[in-house]
């Protein structure tokens, strides 16, 4: 039985995993595809995307209209449970009351964790990003370089199913020849904002997105992955062919009932419960990793939150990927006599160096795009196209005024009406109602582009969480409280963005429905917004100035591997999760090497 | 629902561009301290499969009279135009009280808005055709609601009559626009499966001298 009840549980496992998004399940599909046997626990409820999945009900079907809610931010369909920026009995703080200094935690609590709803965007960290210090001087160098990462970034992409091209630019890696799927055909608008930035200096190619646009080749790939290994080539091959392909409607962010997407609990756990090695937990929160006399972990203590009572389980090694933050609260409340500031923490660095993305956004409305005929546009359910970061030379010479890139995501096009007013533009103040508010409204679909930035932040001395030293959750167990400050780097880059947005605008014939602002630090997203947040138990070469070790593995307790975000020493302006993944795979290589060695 | 609401209802309609709504504008994040919100509304763990109808998860507001109100105004900005039907055939008035009835600090916010602004608008209309907007003949309303739709500026001041009729209008938008007869009204004609995706149709590709260069 694999979802099983306190009672049931085995007395040992081999690896203990905490948490079950993209780190806990891809160390969990590593781990058990060879042999080992893993118990999982998850804080939130099991999650059956296959039965859960509102695909293609419309917003009239929704309270609200579906709009966006303080309970569901991202709207009544997304694929989040139980959370969003705040969850009930969990709550987080902010120590300072200064708006510019707020850290915004985004979190749900459902089997999968955030993999359910994330927007798929699947980039590769290039050679760059793993040694920004060595470029600029800012920051840290992580102990490994790209050529480290990129086999695992190759496994994780022919797993999951990306979509994207090969284009040959700098530090935007290519992948392999067989390893990306066909990017689909760009949108009307999405043509119409290549060509355009393209007078402007501006590249713009298919984006990596974790979507099938085919059938995933269950055949040449599961020998790829796990070779030698013939109970785990049937298994994933049997587990590929229960993907579908994208069919080209509706929405991901709600989740995909037919697996055509990259979700923890549709591409990772599926397989990992095939092999008979997986026990999952859920509703099971991980209060205390304890350790014995030798300071080694012995497992994991969690609260049954039906039940509210405590249970023990041990094993021989614990992973932690509760995510970069959890994993860092997780830690400082473990504490014991042998590690009396939290568990792993001798360095004084665990919850030090939180990075988030840098994001500012933009709009415009772009007359060549008004009164198109009717055509569908849905396509991928999110990006086909985006902008990499062009200002290599201009940033290597030092004339921007800031020091890292960022990369451009956009959209435009008719996608379904969700819960706003329709745009009409109600020129000279009037108020359009009438039959000319259809007609301005069918006019003006679709001819709107939305621009987001997403750019590298630079750890700094005054973005770190901590316990606070007041306030509890639910279970009695200390929360976080955030410390925030953006630097000029980002504030700098924050404003460039948005000039970049409104010249791209222009460039399209567009008009920029307001002026931007020159002043980044009202144009920046509050830390936390983009919920890319990386760090606070960041990887390095030595034991005093980092957290783990070049492997994920905590330098204090030989036997704890932190497999979530928590162990980037800087944070591309990439979304992380595709590196999340490739890194836990790595640090489950190790775990299993390790183990087979006997040091485990 | 105003402007900046109206504005990222496009940007949101821009596939895939995930727009939140920021808490940080609500009431229900001060700065310094994330509590956790009381439980209300409907709650972060819904049934998302179960089709609901305003008054499912929380008590509606509007009397009678204010139902027909909200009727009449409904079908003025988004009236039959023998092609689509109007505003109130797809149950916008329920909507809208749905609106103004959730405990959310928007719509507590538009609650006032738009209570106040029924309430002034029945007296405003007694006090100059002596009867009820709803009972008033056509012209009548029209003279009103001409009056309440021209502002001096891009957004009507707070606490306007304009500024409640914005807000009206938006609302009936939205409730009309996100059922099936408002998307095929406005040209959406997405949401059903396909086994491929061609792009954009070839002509208005070349229409717009456009190429799509996408190598594979
Ligand atoms: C709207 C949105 C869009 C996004 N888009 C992208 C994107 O396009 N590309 C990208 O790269 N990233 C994106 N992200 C970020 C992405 O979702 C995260 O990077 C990724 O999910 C992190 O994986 P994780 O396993 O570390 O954490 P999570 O996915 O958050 O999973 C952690 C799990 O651990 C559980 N847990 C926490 N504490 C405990 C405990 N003490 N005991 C037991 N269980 C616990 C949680 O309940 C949760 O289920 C997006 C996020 C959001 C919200
Ligand atoms: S667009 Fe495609 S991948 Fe996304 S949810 Fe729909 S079918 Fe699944």
């Amino acid at each position: 039985m694999a979802f099983i009840t306190p009672s049931t549980t085995a007395d040992a496992y081999d690896v203990v995993v905490v948490g079950s998004g993209a780190a806990g399940g891809q160390a969990a599909y590593t781990l058990t595809m060879d042999g080992a046997r893993v118990l999982m626990l998850e804080a939130g409820r099991n999650y059956d995307p296959s039965t859960e999945t509102p695909m293609f009900q419309t917003p009239d079907m929704a309270p609200l209209r579906g709009t966006a809610t303080p309970d569901k931010p991202y709207g009544f369909f997304d694929a989040t449970v139980g959370g969003g920026w705040t969850v009930p009995g969990e709550p987080y703080t902010n120590a300072s009351e200064d708006p510019a200094r707020q850290f915004m935690w985004y979190r749900s609590r459902m089997l999968g964790g955030r993999t359910n709803h994330w927007a798929r965007h699947a980039l590769r960290n290039g050679p760059y990003d793993f040694k920004p210090r060595s470029r600029d001087g800012l920051g840290f160098d992580w102990p490994i370089s790209y050529q480290d990462v990129a086999p695992y970034y190759d496994k994780v992409e022919m797993l999951i199913g990306v979509y994207g091209t090969k284009e040959g630019l700098e530090n935007t890696p290519d992948s392999p020849d067989g390893v990306l799927l066909p990017p689909p055909k760009a949108r009307i608008g999405e043509l119409l904002a290549r060509q355009r930035a393209r007078r402007i200096g501006i590249p713009v190619v298919p984006i990596h997105r974790a979507v099938l646009t085919r059938p995933l080749d269950h055949v040449g790939i599961p020998p790829k992955l796990h070779p030698g290994n013939a109970k785990a080539q049937r298994i994933l091959a049997e587990d590929m062919r229960n993907r579908a392909a994208c069919f080209w409607a509706t929405q991901c962010a709600r989740g995909c009932a037919i697996r055509a997407n990259y979700q923890s609990t549709t591409v990772h756990i599926p397989p990992a419960l095939a092999t008979g090695n997986l026990d999952i937990l859920t509703d099971a929160m991980v209060r205390e990793v304890p350790v014995d006399e030798a300071g080694k972990a012995t497992g994991v203590i969690y609260i049954d939150k039906r039940t509210g009572s405590e249970h023990r389980v041990k094993a021989r090694v614990v992973v932690l990927a509760a995510s970069a933050c959890e994993t860092v609260r997780l830690m400082l409340n473990s504490r014991s006599k042998r590690f009396p500031e939290g568990l792993g923490n001798s360095s004084g660095l665990v919850g030090k160096y939180i990075l988030d993305t840098v994001g500012a956004n933009w709009g415009g409305q772009i007359p060549l795009l008004e009164n198109l005929p009717l055509h569908n546009e849905d396509g991928a359910g999110g990006l086909h196209v985006y902008a990499p970061w062009w200002l290599y030379k201009e940033q290597l010479a030092g004339t921007l005024g800031f020091a890292r890139g960022y990369h451009v995501e956009f959209g435009t096009g008719r996608g379904m009406p969700g819960g706003f007013a329709p745009y009409v533009p109600d020129a000279g103040g009037r108020t359009t109602f009438g039959a000319k508010l259809k007609e301005d409204a069918r006019r003006y679909y679709g001819s709107h582009v939305g621009f987001s930035g997403r750019g590298e932040m630079i750890p700094n001395d005054d973005s770190f969480c901590e316990l606070d030293p007041k306030v509890v959750d639910k279970w009695g167990l200390p929360v976080l409280r955030f410390h925030w400050r953006w630097s000029d780097h980002e504030t700098r880059q924050a404003a460039h963005m948005q000039k970049t947005f409104a010249d791209w605008i222009e460039a399209m014939g567009g008009v920029n429905l307001k002026k931007p602002l020159n002043d980044g630090a009202k144009v920046i997203d509050p830390g936390g917004k983009v919920i890319h947040e990386v760090g606070g138990t960041i990887m390095g070469t030595e034991p005093g100035k980092s957290v783990t070790d070049a492997w994920s593995r905590t330098w204090d307790v030989p036997n704890v591997y932190v497999a979530d975000g928590g162990v980037f020493a800087s944070n591309a302006d990439k979304n992380p999760t595709l590196t999340i993944m490739a890194l836990a795979w790595r640090a489950a290589d190790r775990i299993l090497d390790e183990m087979k060695k006997g040091n485990l | 629902m105003d402007r900046r609401l109206a504005i990222k209802w496009m940007l949101a309609a821009s596939a895939g561009v995930v727009m939140a709504r920021n808490p940080m504008l609500g009431a229900s994040n001060p700065p310094g301290i994330a509590e956790p919100e009381p439980p209300f509304g409907y709650g972060k763990d819904s049934n998302l499969m179960k089709a609901s109808k305003p008054g499912d998860y929380w008590p509606l507001t509007f009397t009678e009279l204010q139902r027909r109100q909200a009727a009449v105004l409904a079908d003025i900005i988004i009236p039959d135009d023998g092609k689509n039907p109007s505003a109130t055939s797809v149950g916008v008035v329920d909507f809208v009280d749905e609106w103004v009835s959730a405990p959310y600090p928007d719509n507590l916010r538009d609650r006032k808005i738009i209570l106040d602004g029924m309430a002034w608008l029945d007296e405003e209309s007694v006090r100059r055709f002596g009867r009820r907007f709803a009972e008033s003949s056509e012209a009548d309303r029209l003279v009103l609601v001409e009056e309440m739709s021209r502002s001096q500026k891009a957004e009507p001041d707070a606490g306007s009559s304009q500024a409640f009729f914005r807000l009206v209008r938006d609302l009936v938008g939205v409730g009309y626009f996100t059922t099936p007869v408002g998307m095929k009204d406005l040209g959406y004609v997405g949401n059903v499966p396909l086994a491929t995706f061609d792009g954009p149709p070839a002509e208005l590709v070349a229409k717009l001298g456009l190429v799509d260069e996408v190598k594979w």
